[in-house]
C-alpha cells in the first residue's frame, strides 16, 4: 500500500443523496500519478455522479477529497479547474453559440492591456487543436461543426486545463476507430507526464487496450478496485452485474430470422449532396446493418429513410404500393421509426417524466386529437422500464435526472412503443451498459421474429454481424458493397470499409 | 459571410436604405444637424438599451429600466430642489442606488432560481412606486450647473451638434463593444446565454455574472436617468413608461437573438437610429400621426424575427451536412 500522499487524487467515503435515490453510498476511489484508471459500472451505477462530485459540480452530502495529498473541497467546477483538473463531462455539449477558440479558452483568455487577445486566442486555439490533427476554422461557431468534431474540442479543452487530473467521461461514444487512436495517443502521453487519468466507457476493449487499474461501481456502491492486468473480462462483468452474463455480445446467435419475401422496396433513392441514390429491398422479419466510417454517408441513408430530409429521386414501396417519405410525420404515418444518433439534440425533452417520453411518438401518431389513457400510457411505460431495464426511481421522474445510458434506453422504447414495421436504429447500443447491451440484441432479435423489418447503423462490428442478414457498406456518401450469407463478417466488413481511398472527413 | 453577422448586416442596410429614402424625399434631412438631432433625442433610449442588451444577450430581460429611468430623475430632481447638495454628489448617489438596485435583482434570480421576467417586473412596480412616493408632480430642474452641461457641445461642420449627452451615448456604446468582446466577463455573459447548464460545467461564475449583469443593467438605467433629466430639466414619476419595451425593440432590430447568446452592441446603436429615423422623417412630413412610428417599428420587428428563424433553420442545416 503507498502512502496516501503518493496519490494525486483521492476520495474517501463519498455520498451523494438525490432526492429519492442514494445515488453514491460510501464511495472511495483513488488515482495515482501517470496511471490510466478506468471507472465502470452498470448506467445508473453513479460514475457520471462521482466525477461531477469530485469537480464540484455537485455538492457532495459526505466524504473527503485529497488532491496531491491536501483537503481540497471544490465549490464549482472554476474551482476544481484551478486545481489542475480537466473533464469532460458526459454531457459534453460546449456552448454552441461560441466560437471553437472561445469555447477552448472560456475563462482564460489570454489578455493584453488587460483586455482579451482575440489574435492570439485564435493562434494559440489553433497550435492546440494541430495536435489533434484538427485543421479547423477556430473563428466559426462551435455550431458548425458535427458531434465528433465537438467531442474533440471538447477533449482538447480538458486536456489543456487538466495539469493533474483528466477525467474523461464517455468521451468515445461519437468517435471513429482514427480518432480514438488519436485520443489513446494523447492519453498515452499525458500519462508519461504524471498525469492521473479517470477514463469512463462502455467499451471494453478500449479499458483493456489503455487503463491501468479498474474500479466498478455497482448501484453506488464500490464493488472494488482491481490491476487491469489481473482481471479476466469475464471476471470483470460479473463484479458490474453482479452476475454472470449468460451470453455475452458476439458469436452466433442462432438464425438470423430466415428473411421473408421482400416487403419494403426503394428503387434509386437519394438525395443531391446528401446521399446518392441507392437501392435497397429489406424483407418482412429482416435486419440489414449499415457499416461505414463517420462521414460516409450512414446517418444521412436513415434521415432520408425516415422523411427527415426529402429524397429528390427515387421511390419508395411497401408491398407494391407508393410509400409517402417526405416528411418525418408522414414517416410515422406509414409505421416507420427512427431512433436517432444524437440523442441528447433530436431525442429526449429533458423536463417530461420517463413515461410521457416513452409515450410520446405513439401519441404523435395517434395524433393529438386522440390522447392515449393515462392508464394505457403507465402500462406502457412500466412495460419499457423492465424490459429495458430503464434504471429509474419511479416512471414520472424527469428523464434528464436519469443517467445518459438509461436516457438512451428511454428514447428507444419511445420508438419500439409505436410498434413501428419498418425500423432505423441509428447506433442503438451507444452508451449503454454489457447486461442492457445483451438485452437490446435480444430484444431486436424478438422483434424480427415478430416480422418488422431494421435497420441498424453501427460501428461495432460484431455486433452488426451478430443480428444483421446483410450488411450494406457506404463510402463517400454512397452505397458501395453489400454483403450477404457467408460474407457478412467482421473481416469482409473492414475489408469493404477499406477498399475506400481514405476517410472520409467528417 | 460568417451567418452570424448576417443580421447586423441586414440592420445596416435597412438603415442605410431607409436613410436614403428619407433623403430622396426630403433632401434637407442628409445634414449634420439631424445627425446630431437623432443622437440627442435618443441618448437616454440608446444607453438604456446597452444595458439591455447585456441582459438579452445572457438569455434575461429587464423589465425595470423605463422605472427606473423615471426614479433616478425623480430623484435628482428632489436632491436638487430640497438640498444643497451639487449636481455631480446627487448623480453619483443616483448610479449607487440604481446599481445596487440591479445587482440585487440579479442576486435574486440567481440564488431564489427566480425567472427574470419576473424578478424584473416586480422590480418595474417597485421603482415606479418609489418614484411615486418621492413626488407625484412635474419638478423642473434649474440648477445653473445643469445649464453649464447642456451648453458643451461639439460643433460638427454644417451647423449640427454632438451635445454632451448625444456624445456620452456614443462612449457607451464604445464601451459596451469593448466590454462584450474583449474582455472576460463579456464572454461569460455569451456563455451563458448559450446555456446556463453547460456554462457552469465549463467553469464560468454564473452567479457572479448573473448579478453583474443585472448590476450594469441598473447602472446603465441610472445613467440613462441622468441623461433623461438633463434632457427634460426635470423629474416626473410618469416620464418613460414604457422605455423598456422601446429598448427591446431596439435590441431586436438590432440583431440580437431574443433567446440570449447571439447578437452585437453595435447592432443595437444602429436599432436605435432606424427607430430615431422613423421619428424624423414623420416630423419632417408633418402630416403623419406620430403613430406610424409604432406601427413601423412593429412591422419591422416582426421582419427581423422571421429573419432570425429563417437563419437559425439554415445553420441548423447546415450543421447537419457538416
Ligand atoms: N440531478 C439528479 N437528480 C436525481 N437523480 C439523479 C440526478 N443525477 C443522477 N441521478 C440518479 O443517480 C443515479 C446515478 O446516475 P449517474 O449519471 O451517475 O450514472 P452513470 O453511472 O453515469 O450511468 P451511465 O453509464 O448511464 O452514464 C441514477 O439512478 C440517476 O437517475
Ligand atoms: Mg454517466
Amino acid at each position: 500500500m503507498q502512502p496516501a500522499s503518493s496519490y494525486i487524487l483521492s476520495a474517501t467515503g463519498i455520498d451523494k443523496i438525490f432526492p429519492g435515490a442514494k445515488a453514491l453510498n460510501r464511495v472511495d476511489f483513488s488515482l495515482r500519478r501517470g496511471e490510466v484508471h478506468a471507472l465502470l459500472g452498470e448506467n445508473g451505477a453513479g460514475k457520471s455522479t462521482l466525477v461531477k462530485c469530485l469537480t464540484g459540480a455537485y455538492r457532495r452530502d459526505g466524504g473527503r477529497i485529497l488532491v496531491d495529498g491536501a483537503d481540497v473541497d471544490p465549490q464549482s467546477t472554476l474551482e476544481a479547474q484551478n486545481l489542475g483538473i480537466g473533464t469532460v463531462y458526459q454531457e459534453v455539449n460546449l456552448l454552441s453559440n461560441l466560437t471553437v477558440a472561445e469555447n477552448l479558452f472560456l475563462g482564460r483568455q489570454p489578455k493584453r492591456f488587460g483586455l482579451v487577445d482575440a489574435r492570439e486566442m485564435n493562434r494559440r486555439a489553433r497550435a492546440l487543436l494541430a495536435e489533434y490533427d484538427l485543421d479547423i476554422d477556430v473563428t466559426a461557431e462551435l455550431a458548425a461543426y458535427s458531434v465528433a468534431v465537438q467531442q474533440v474540442v471538447a477533449i482538447a479543452r480538458a486536456v489543456d486545463l487538466s495539469g493533474k487530473v483528466l477525467i474523461l467521461d464517455e468521451p468515445t461514444a461519437s468517435l471513429d476507430t482514427h480518432e480514438v487512436a488519436m485520443l489513446f495517443r494523447i492519453v498515452r502521453r499525458l500519462k508519461e507526464r504524471g498525469l492521473g487519468i479517470v477514463f469512463i466507457t462502455h467499451f471494453l476493449e478500449q479499458v483493456y487496450a489503455i487503463s491501468d487499474r479498474i474500479t466498478v461501481l455497482r448501484n453506488g456502491q464500490l464493488v472494488g478496485t482491481r490491476e487491469t492486468a489481473d482481471l479476466p473480462r469475464r471476471d470483470l462483468i460479473a463484479m458490474m452485474l453482479g452476475r454472470e452474463l449468460v451470453q455475452e455480445v458476439a458469436g452466433e446467435h442462432g438464425a438470423k430470422g430466415e428473411a421473408g419475401p421482400v416487403r419494403f422496396r426503394f428503387r434509386g433513392f437519394g438525395r443531391k449532396g446528401h446521399i446518392q441514390p441507392f437501392d435497397l429491398d429489406v424483407g418482412a422479419g429482416e435486419v440489414v446493418g449499415i457499416a461505414g466510417l463517420l462521414g460516409s454517408g450512414r446517418t444521412e441513408t436513415a434521415e432520408i429513410l425516415f422523411g427527415a430530409e426529402r429524397a429528390d429521386s427515387g421511390t419508395a414501396e411497401r408491398d407494391g404500393r407508393t410509400l409517402d417519405l417526405s416528411s418525418p410525420r408522414a414517416a410515422i404515418r406509414e409505421k416507420f421509426g427512427f431512433c436517432p444518433e444524437d440523442r441528447k439534440v433530436d431525442g429526449i425533452v429533458g423536463d417530461l417524466s420517463v413515461r410521457e417520453n416513452i409515450a410520446l411518438a405513439l401519441q404523435a401518431r395517434r395524433g393529438w386529437a386522440r390522447p392515449i389513457s393515462r392508464g394505457e400510457q403507465d402500462r406502457l411505460a412500466d412495460h419499457y422500464i423492465k424490459a429495458l431495464d430503464i434504471r429509474t426511481s419511479d416512471r414520472e421522474k424527469p428523464i434528464k435526472l436519469l443517467s445518459g445510458g438509461n436516457q438512451q434506453k428511454a428514447i428507444l422504447a419511445r420508438w419500439l412503443a409505436t410498434n413501428p414495421d419498418f425500423l432505423i436504429l441509428d447506433e442503438p447500443t451507444r452508451g449503454i451498459d454489457v447486461g442492457a447491451h445483451a438485452e437490446i440484441i435480444r430484444l431486436i432479435e424478438s422483434l424480427c421474429e415478430k416480422g418488422m423489418s431494421l435497420i441498424v447503423i453501427s460501428s461495432e462490428l460484431e455486433e452488426l454481424v451478430a443480428y444483421s442478414s446483410r450488411v450494406i457498406v457506404l463510402r463517400d456518401r454512397a452505397h458501395v458493397a453489400e454483403l450477404t450469407g457467408s460474407a457478412v463478417t467482421t473481416d469482409g466488413i473492414v475489408e469493404a470499409i477499406a477498399a475506400s481511398a481514405g476517410r472520409a472527413d467528417p | 459571410m460568417n451567418p452570424r453577422y448576417l443580421p447586423l448586416t441586414a440592420t445596416i442596410a435597412i438603415f442605410l436604405i431607409a436613410y436614403a429614402v428619407c433623403i430622396a424625399q426630403y433632401p434637407n434631412m442628409l445634414s449634420t444637424r439631424v445627425i446630431g438631432n437623432l443622437l440627442t433625442d435618443n441618448a437616454f433610449l440608446g444607453i438604456a438599451a446597452v444595458g439591455m442588451t447585456f441582459v438579452i444577450l445572457s438569455g434575461g430581460i429587464d423589465l425595470s429600466i423605463g422605472a427606473v429611468i423615471a426614479f433616478t430623475g425623480v430623484l435628482l430632481a428632489v436632491l436638487l430642489q430640497s438640498t444643497a447638495i451639487h449636481p455631480l454628489a446627487a448623480f453619483v448617489l443616483a448610479l449607487a442606488v440604481t446599481t445596487a438596485f440591479g445587482a440585487l435583482m440579479g442576486a435574486i434570480i440567481h440564488h431564489l432560481e427566480m425567472p427574470p421576467f419576473i424578478v424584473t417586473l416586480a422590480g418595474m412596480f417597485l421603482a415606479r412606486g418609489m418614484a411615486f412616493v418621492l413626488s407625484i408632480d412635474s419638478i423642473p430642474i434649474k440648477h445653473p450647473f445643469y445649464a453649464t452641461l447642456k451648453s458643451v457641445y461639439y460643433k460638427l461642420p454644417g451647423g449640427g451638434r454632438i451635445t454632451l449627452i448625444g456624445g456620452l451615448m456614443l462612449l457607451v456604446f464604445a464601451a459596451g463593444i469593448l466590454i462584450a468582446h474583449r474582455t472576460r466577463f463579456g464572454a461569460n455573459i455569451y456563455a451563458l446565454g448559450g446555456g446556463t447548464a453547460t456554462a457552469r460545467l465549463m467553469g464560468v461564475p454564473i452567479g457572479r455574472t448573473t448579478v453583474m449583469i443585472y448590476a450594469l443593467s441598473g447602472f446603465l438605467a441610472g445613467l440613462s436617468g441622468i441623461v433623461f433629466s438633463l434632457y427634460t430639466s426635470a423629474g416626473y414619476s410618469l416620464a418613460t413608461v414604457g422605455v423598456e419595451l422601446d429598448a427591446i425593440a431596439a435590441v431586436v432590430i438590432g440583431g440580437t437573438l431574443l433567446t440570449g447568446g447571439s447578437g452585437f452592441v453595435a447592432g443595437t446603436l444602429v436599432g436605435i437610429l432606424i427607430q430615431g429615423l422613423i421619428q424624423t422623417y414623420i416630423t419632417f412630413d408633418g402630416s403623419l400621426s406620430s403613430w406610424w412610428t409604432k406601427i413601423l417599428i412593429g412591422l419591422l420587428l416582426f421582419a427581423f424575427i422571421l429573419l432570425q428563424k429563417g437563419l437559425i433553420l439554415a445553420t441548423d442545416r447546415r450543421r447537419r451536412h457538416a
